[in-house]
């Protein structure tokens, strides 16, 4: 049974991206929102650790806050999937625990 | 699905109430119930009705009031933490001797065991916070 | 019509003082007791610091809650599960940490805090029913 990890802080500010992907288990789900998005955007010196962690779990990054942000989904490193809060709410009904990594 | 929703961030400053407001508003729309929505820590300042926000922001408490009224949500204040941050109901205030109170439509002030409930009676329980 | 019991996950990230989400989070655990369900705190990253010992708050004028965690055991509360990784990043050991035990019917003096790897820790968080996180 997964878990949905989402991640609100840019991996730039704190270190929760980095300690959540340390804790992820194959299958799991990992959702980037509000300033945590910054962190997928490829080429940046992050994109290389998410996509490590892109091939045991799935991961997201939340359109709308992409948008606020000046990111086209395009930006994102290949690995990353944009949802709406549509798609956030499904994932959260879909995996079976929701862990916020604040 | 029912979904629990903890709020621990106060308006404006993060975007946690944001974002679970829009996570609210789209589990609703998709059918799903919001058991209920616990404000905790500084969260509980987004149950207050005296803010005046600029006319061309969003009015968070607003949204939430709204949202509580249009799908009868049950919104609830953490007592500890309300106290601490001085959001008071009517009978708080007079059980506290102040002198004014300011809770906002839709929410309630209760104890941290509604968070607890709120685990146990949901199938999911989504955090929003720092 | 009675609910299964489920297991919640106190996840504890965070320096106290800094910020109010230990003490707040402590509080929480504390009222939780009282609903009979499989209860367990995590402390990982900073967190970890929650338990160290000797903290001493007076220069802060802040209230000195760390003795709030030995008394866990009365409420039932006896898994602190503490991460290993994060207690050697911050150049802490276990001798850092807060004496906290709990009793059963059988044995007394049992200790509370059980020292986990990141690997155990990944594994206790997908075993359980609900996470806060704070």
């Amino acid at each position: 049974m997964s878990t949905l990890h989402t991640v609100n802080k840019s991996p730039f500010e704190r270190n929760s991206l980095s300690s959540c992907l340390g804790h992820c288990k194959p299958g799991d789900a990992v959702l980037l929102i509000e300033d945590a998005v910054v962190g997928a955007r490829k080429g940046g010196s992050f994109a290389g650790r998410l996509a490590e962690a892109g091939k045991q779990c799935s991961m997201y990054a939340l359109g709308p806050d992409l948008a606020a942000r000046g990111l086209k989904p395009e930006d994102m490193d290949a690995c990353v999937q944009v949802v709406d809060y549509g798609g956030f709410v499904d994932l959260a009904a879909e995996h079976a625990r929701t862990q916020a990594w604040l | 699905m029912k979904f629990g929703i903890v709020v621990n961030e106060g308006p404006y400053t993060h975007q946690a109430s944001d974002t679970a407001y829009q996570f609210a508003k789209a589990a609703l729309d998709k059918g799903h119930e919001v058991v209920r929505v616990f404000f905790y820590h500084d969260g509980v300042n987004n149950a207050t009705r005296l803010t005046v926000p600029p006319q061309d922001e969003r009015n968070v408490q607003r949204n939430w009031s709204e949202l509580g009224a249009k799908h009868n949500l049950d919104m609830v204040v953490c007592i500890a933490a309300a106290q601490r941050r001085g959001i008071l109901d009517e009978n708080e205030a007079k059980r506290q001797g102040k002198d004014a109170n300011n809770i906002a439509p839709g929410f309630r002030i209760s104890g941290l065991g509604q968070l607890i409930e709120a685990g146990i009676l949901a199938d999911r329980l989504v955090v929003f916070g720092d | 019509m009675a609910q299964a019991q489920k297991k919640f996950l106190y996840v504890n990230r965070k320096a106290p003082h800094g910020s109010i989400y230990a003490l707040e989070s402590l509080e929480v655990v504390l009222i939780g007791a009282a609903f009979e369900q499989a209860v367990s705190l995590a402390f990982l990253d900073d967190g970890v610091f929650q338990l160290a010992r000797g903290q001493n708050t007076k220069g802060i004028g802040a209230k000195n809650f760390s003795g709030t965690y030995r008394a866990l055991g009365d409420y039932d509360v006896r898994d602190l599960y503490v991460e290993r990784e994060s207690l050697e990043e911050r150049g802490l050991s276990t001798d850092d940490l807060l004496e906290i035990t709990h009793d059963t019917d059988d044995e007394e003096d049992i200790p509370s805090i059980k020292i986990v790897s990141r690997a155990e820790m990944a594994d206790i968080m997908a075993s359980q029913d609900v996470i806060l996180s704070f």
